[in-house]
């Protein structure tokens, strides 16, 4: 049996640089990187002298299939773009539908929203700190991280109905509201991840083994940032103010009160002390909104994306056929072009948009943070150890269905 | 980021591009395929566009000019947006790379040019990225079905 496969990839290395190095393939299958990607690096003992990153291997067609549905039916499918932080994605979707249609959401759905997308954001920093910390050794810290991050997969759960793809923002507003005691657990849990992570801190902060993998590894300098187009934690870390919540404020971000944390090297501890402070800064946010979240409708009043009221919809003959038309022809966005950033967890996450009119996009493309960051990920690890791939590859937080698409 | 900006950028930026417009908080350029580098390399010279964000392209297959190659910048210093179009034809589909300007172009073109086939001139690494080595055809052009499949590897039955 021939079990000779053409090889999808073509390193750009044809010939090694000096006789002693040698070429080594790692990944897309690899137990230490969270993410199908493969690095092909030229190593001078342990030491990387160039890399070669290939990313596609979850490539799905996501864009492509995303001309041939209603602009409803895509919520699902942005949700799996990066599934540790699915709500940033519909909301940023949604923003950007909404604009093109000249729709205003409600006051409670724009509260909402704010509130849902950071506690995305924490989540998502949970996930990438406790996962960078377990691959280097820290267990305990990892379980402590992880933890917390379960209590609010399952408070979202109890909201959306779903862990992790919640297909919870609605063209106009939300799928639902609050269920009732919803914020007081939201409470609860916010004291137990302050508890969590000042242990965490205390553990890792100051501990020698992690400063000595972390301070100046993975170093990128901000010129590099900018020239790559980093944006997020990655820029930040380097020590640029750079934040959409701040600069060009979207949803209620205007109206809170927060800081935007940067490093002083653009190293892998920077990286992970940004991602730190984000989380506490969240936290600040999500309780001024719990504060002014205020009461009222979530979706609007617009027949031309929100669905009538069920019992409208078996009882009248408008509704029926408003509902009809929703569903099979999709929600009627008029001709135009957009591009819709939001903030999210890992960087700019942009929707460009364009509709010719009718139920369906002419074209849907994704700026996704993480497929830009791996352009500058050669960047952070030529000229490192090939131990220090692991850690610096996991403060990128490349997300592979957003990566890919 | 408001109409002033728009005013200083058309008056400055490229005169005989003509006109821009404010799109949705973005300002909006069409410029011919030549104006391209010229016009980039202004932005970030002259006016602070620092971060190359994105390029894409839209398939208009009735048109003559059939392909819009779409470039996104942002400027940290004025927290605004530029959006340059440009339009080129399938026969000389191709634009100008800005490789020289910013290093995201590497990797932002690479994927352009697998779903496109927009050839970015000056880029010497266009290998597939998102699609493998050896796929046929650029699959977001308007007129590559949605379900031919090509597996690199057979089905095993």
């Amino acid at each position: 049996m021939d079990l000779s496969f053409p090889n999808p990839v073509r390193s750009i290395f044809g010939t090694p640089l000096r006789d002693d190095s040698v070429v080594v393939n790692i990944g897309p299958s690899h137990p230490a990187t969270h993410g199908t990607v493969q690095i092909i690096a030229e190593l001078d003992g342990e030491r990387v002298l160039r890399s070669d990153v290939h990313c596609g291997y979850l490539h799905r067609g996501f864009e492509k299939e995303c001309e041939d549905h209603t602009w409803h039916n895509l919520i699902p499918y942005v949700d799996r773009l990066n599934y540790v932080s699915a709500l940033v994605n519909d909301f940023a979707y949604c923003d950007g539908v909404e604009r093109l249609m000249g729709v205003e959401i409600t006051p409670r759905c724009r509260y909402l929203r704010t509130l849902l997308s950071e506690y995305s954001r924490l989540v998502d920093h949970l996930t990438c700190v406790a996962a960078g910390l377990m691959e280097m050794g820290a267990m305990t810290a990892f379980l402590y991280l992880v933890m917390v991050r379960d209590f609010m997969y399952e408070h979202l759960a109890a909201l959306t109905g779903a862990r992790v793809t919640y297909t919870y923002g609605r063209i106009g507003g939300l799928a639902r509201d609050l269920p009732a005691g919803w914020l007081v657990r939201l409470e609860e849990i916010l004291v137990q991840y302050e508890e969590f992570v000042a242990r965490v801190h205390s553990l890792v902060d100051r501990n020698r083994i992690f400063i000595d993998r972390l301070r100046d590894v993975g170093v990128i300098s901000t010129a590099d940032a900018l020239s790559f187009g980093c944006t997020g934690p990655i820029l930040r870390s380097t020590g640029v103010a750079r934040d959409l919540r701040k600069d060009t404020p979207y949803l209620a971000y205007a109206e809170l009160d927060f800081d935007v944390p940067v490093g002083i090297k653009g190293d892998n501890y920077d990286r992970y002390f940004v991602r730190m402070r984000e989380m506490d800064e969240s936290v600040y946010m999500m309780r001024q909104l719990v504060q002014m979240l205020p009461e009222g409708p979530i979706n609007v009043d617009d027949r031309r994306c929100t669905f009538p009221e069920k019992p409208l919809v078996y009882s009248e003959i408008e509704s029926l056929i408003n509902h009809f038309k929703l569903v099979m022809d999709g929600p009627s966005v008029p001709p135009g072009e957009v591009y819709c950033a939001h903030e999210a967890p890992n960087g700019e996450l942009g929707f460009y948009m364009v509709s010719t009119g009718g139920g369906t996009p002419y074209k849907v493309h994704v700026r996704s943070p993480s497929f830009v960051h791996m352009g500058a990920a050669s960047r952070m690890l030529d000229g490192g150890q090939l131990a220090d791939i692991v850690p610096t590859f996991g403060s990128i937080n490349m997300i592979g269905g957003e990566c890919d698409r | 980021m408001a109409a002033s900006a728009l005013d200083t950028l058309q008056a400055r930026l490229i005169p005989a591009s003509g006109a821009a417009t404010l799109s949705h908080g973005t300002v909006v350029f069409l410029l011919a395929p030549g104006e391209l580098v010229p016009a980039v390399r202004r932005l970030r010279d002259d006016f602070g566009f620092d971060l190359f964000l994105d390029v894409t392209a839209v398939d208009w297959p009735a048109d003559a000019l059939r392909f819009e190659v779409v470039h996104h910048f942002y400027s940290t210093l004025h927290k605004a947006r530029v959006r340059l179009k440009t339009r080129v034809a399938e026969a000389d589909a191709g634009v100008e790379s800005l490789v020289g300007l910013y290093g995201s172009a590497a990797f932002m073109e690479r994927e352009c040019h697998d779903m496109y086939g927009i050839a970015f001139h000056g880029n010497p690494d266009l290998r597939p990225i998102l699609l493998y080595e050896g796929f046929i055809g650029h699959p977001l052009r308007k007129d590559y079905p949605k379900n031919r499949e090509q597996p690199l590897v057979p089905y095993r039955n």
